[in-house]
């Protein structure tokens, strides 16, 4: 069997699979992605949805929903920021450890959504960066879905290892390399 | 109310008026016999849940702010709409009913937040739905949909990430309607030109 | 927080005195799983048992009622979707309702039937997941899966109806915007008669339930002073015992020619609460079978409303009339005239409220959203002060209440 990544051939290298660090690295961060649900509006419960029998998010590894921002991968924005809340997304997603994906779930949460106002933040990218978007109003899980299996395929393309021993430098720029991946 | 209560209602206080309304029977009260007509209402007539508390503002009108009571018998199944002027065009201010009614007091709060409307008497006067610094008062007719420019209600994260509460772009529409008159005569309707193809979204900080 | 101070073992009874007294801060939220959405409580813990608790409400707070203002009637429609994000047919209900009082406007026999049966299948909606969630919260998993499952085919039923799972936004000024498919009264039934079951099923694993009982019965037991005092409305009023529900009392759509019991509780505590909810889902199972066997034919918008309701699409393209009417009706939407109007639906989360303020037109001048969510939330520092700290998810999921409605 070959193909980029993985090498094997049984009759030569035995029991041994030759492969790059970073193929095995990312596949193991892509399969077990556990989300943070920032479940703010409607849009959470189209996530818990996902979680539910029906479409089962579980198949890929991410129905470990943790609310601790300390025990999770992803951070889905799932609904409406106001301004208020800004503050509370911002630190939620400070206290998540490297690495982290955020993924913008529905239309309020990519762009402010239908909600042109005072109070409604205008896209939780003003604020965090996000990896993937997701457009609906609210999107179906099969949408969410969707965007997790690209959000795994963002993650099969990073260079971890390089960004396992970041250069030496204050943590705004080493902030910056990890996620810039 | 029936149009008895109602008599019997405009005995105690002369100096009601009917107010013009296309459901429920309304009433004008002054906001000085506010609190002795509720409790008049919820002793005697049997309204014993106050439903909503509101405002209007009039804008150009005087007086400016109008505050809308809703209250409902549980026993009669009747509701009733009182409403109260404010005097005072630029500091509103209305007695507070919590006192009387419990639910008064975040209704109120949220009035105050978003009319400007004081209402004396209320034991923990402060914002509810905006953070406590918010200047402004938004749901008045010269507040901007859009928003004005504050900073964020969080120092550090607004180190962090640069940003402040900024007006959200109009341009581009239609996303509003405007209320001053039929469509045709109001395009365009760019009066937020606060952002801009030309001006990128900050990210990745 | 309490300073560390040098205590030996042999007097800690003695100084047991000066170690109380010293309360700790403890903030749940905004971002918790217990608040059913952004709910945020500074509460002051004396150990375990709470002292104070002070909401904070606004997280989600997105101009609702400023939109409005600059909204014609129709296009905040999908705004009224999401403040009971749960059950959104029952809010467009509310509202549709509201503005047709407005306008003097009655809509035909089979209008109403067919936004009764919206209304019901919203309530059946919400209080599986009220009772769903809240079995969740108090540890019991598989309620929540059970419950999640039967929503789905809910979702299934209100996507062939209205084009979405949730989020319908399916009623219209003057009436609905399309017809009801063919075949679907059918599946609603089917989906009635399944429902029941898996309701059986829920009430074996939580009604007689020592750990469910344990947790429930006697916590957050509220008044009837303290309920009609501080505004609440739907199950929480009357699991306190107060006889109160607008479909009978203040009846719409039809309610008064449908056949059902309103259950009404006796203690006012959480388990009251949860109780209500289970009955109630019955009795919509009631409702729409007696709906369903009487379903009027007949037109699903009031035709006669010209300057209120678009005309039929057929017509539009091809009649000069109708395509001004139907210009005018987008562009300035339904001309509505002055006035003032209060109405409130009886709500699965309690009594939603529109007042409106109309100078005529199609745009209101205020539109005030009364949340049936945002009153049941006043109650909770009254509350929640004397229990304990982990009393605090059963009488949250008790509440059942969604912020969307509450901060709007």
């Amino acid at each position: 069997m070959q193909n980029t990544t993985i090498a094997y051939d049984s009759k030569v290298e035995g029991e041994v699979i030759v492969t790059q660090a970073d193929a095995v690295i990312n596949w193991i961060r892509k399969h077990s992605v556990w989300p943070m649900p920032m479940g703010l509006a409607c849009c959470a419960i189209e996530l818990m949805a996902a979680g539910g029998a029906r479409f089962d998010i579980s198949r890929f590894g991410m129905e470990v929903m943790r609310f601790s921002p300390r025990q999770a991968d992803c951070m889905i924005v799932a609904g409406t920021v106001t301004y208020k809340m800004a503050e509370v997304v911002r630190r939620i997603y400070d206290q998540m450890a490297e690495p982290k994906w955020v993924v913008a779930m529905g239309a309020c949460a990519s762009t402010g959504g239908m909600y042109r106002s005072y109070a409604t933040l205008q896209g939780v990218d003003q604020i965090i960066p996000v990896d993937v978007y997701i457009s609906g109003c609210p999107p179906r899980p099969e949408a969410l879905l969707d965007a997790m299996i690209k959000l795994q395929d963002k993650i099969g393309a990073e260079h971890s290892v390089k960004n396992l021993f970041p250069a030496k430098a204050d943590s705004k720029d080493v902030a910056e390399v990890t996620n810039k991946s | 109310m029936t149009t008895s209560d109602l008599a019997l209602l405009k005995e105690r206080f002369e100096t009601l008026t009917e107010r013009e309304s296309s459901d429920h029977v309304a009433i004008n009260c002054a906001s000085a016999q506010l609190i002795d007509l509720c409790t008049v209402l919820r002793d005697d007539f049997g309204y014993d849940m106050l439903v909503d508390v509101t405002a209007v503002d009039w804008d150009a009108q005087s007086p400016r702010f109008t505050g809308i009571y809703h209250f409902l018998s549980t026993t009669k199944h009747e509701y009733l709409r009182v409403a109260v002027d404010c005097t005072d065009d630029i500091n509103p201010a209305l007695p507070s009913l919590t006192g009387l009614y419990a639910a008064a007091n975040w209704h109120e709060r949220e009035t105050y937040d978003l009319m400007g409307i004081r209402y004396q008497g209320h034991p923990d006067l402060t914002r509810i739905l905006m953070w406590d610094a918010y200047p402004y008062h938004p749901l008045r007719k010269d507040f901007p949909l859009a928003g004005i420019e504050v900073p964020l209600p969080a120092d550090d994260v607004a180190e962090i990430t640069g940003m402040s509460v900024k007006p959200a772009p109009m341009v581009g529409g239609p996303f509003v309607s405007s209320a001053d008159g039929p469509m045709s005569q109001t395009e365009p309707r760019a009066r937020d030109e606060s952002w801009n193809e030309k001006k990128i979204k900050p990210c990745g900080k | 927080m309490a300073t560390s101070k040098e205590i030996s073992i042999g007097d800690a009874g003695a100084r047991a005195s000066e170690l109380q007294g010293e309360t700790m801060m403890l903030n749940v939220g905004p971002s918790h799983p217990t608040t059913h959405g952004v709910l945020r409580l500074k509460m002051e813990l004396d150990g375990d048992v709470v002292k104070k608790c002070e909401p904070v409400l606004g997280y989600l707070h997105r101009g609702d009622e400023k939109i409005a203002e600059s909204m014609t009637y129709n296009q905040f429609i999908p705004y009224t979707d999401r403040l009971d994000y749960i059950a959104p047919l029952s809010n467009n209900v509310a509202y549709a309702l509201a503005v047709e009082k407005l306008a003097n406007l009655e809509v035909p026999e089979r209008c109403q039937a067919i936004r009764l049966l919206c209304c019901e299948l919203a309530r059946i909606s919400s209080h599986l997941l009220g009772v769903g969630v809240y079995g969740m919260d108090a540890g019991a998993w598989t309620v929540f899966m059970y419950t999640f499952a039967e929503r789905e085919k809910l979702y299934t039923l209100f996507e062939e109806l209205t084009g979405a799972r949730f989020t319908t936004s399916y009623t219209r000024i003057g009436g609905v915007a399309r017809d009801i498919p063919d075949g679907w009264l059918g599946r609603v039934l089917e989906f009635s008669k399944g429902v029941l079951p898996v309701l059986d099923q829920v009430d074996k694993l939580l009604t007689r339930n020592r750990i469910f009982m344990d947790r429930t019965v006697g916590i957050g037991t509220i008044s009837k002073a303290d309920a009609l005092a501080y505004g609440l409305t739907g199950p929480n009023l009357r699991a306190c015992g107060v006889d109160l529900d607008l479909r009978k009392d203040k009846p719409y759509l039809g309610y008064e020619n449908y056949d059902f019991e309103v259950p009404i509780g006796t203690n006012g505590d959480c388990y009251d609460r949860y109780l209500m909810r289970a009955e109630e889902i019955r009795q919509s199972v009631g409702i729409i079978r007696q709906c369903i066997d009487r379903f009027p034919e007949g037109s699903y918008y009031a035709e006669d409303a010209k300057k209120i309701f678009a005309p039929q699409k057929a017509k539009v393209l091809t009649s000069m009339e109708e395509l001004i009417q139907n210009f005018m009706i987008v562009t300035e939407g339904p001309q509505i005239p002055a006035g003032e109007v209060y109405f409130e639906a009886e709500n699965p989360k309690g009594a939603l409220g529109f007042y409106i303020h109309s100078k005529g037109g199609g745009v209101p001048y205020r539109l005030k959203i009364r949340g049936p969510s945002f009153c049941n939330l006043s109650i909770l520092d009254k509350l929640i002060p004397g229990h304990f700290l982990t009393d605090i998810t059963v009488i949250l999921g008790s509440l059942d209440f969604v912020m969307g409605e509450c901060d709007r």
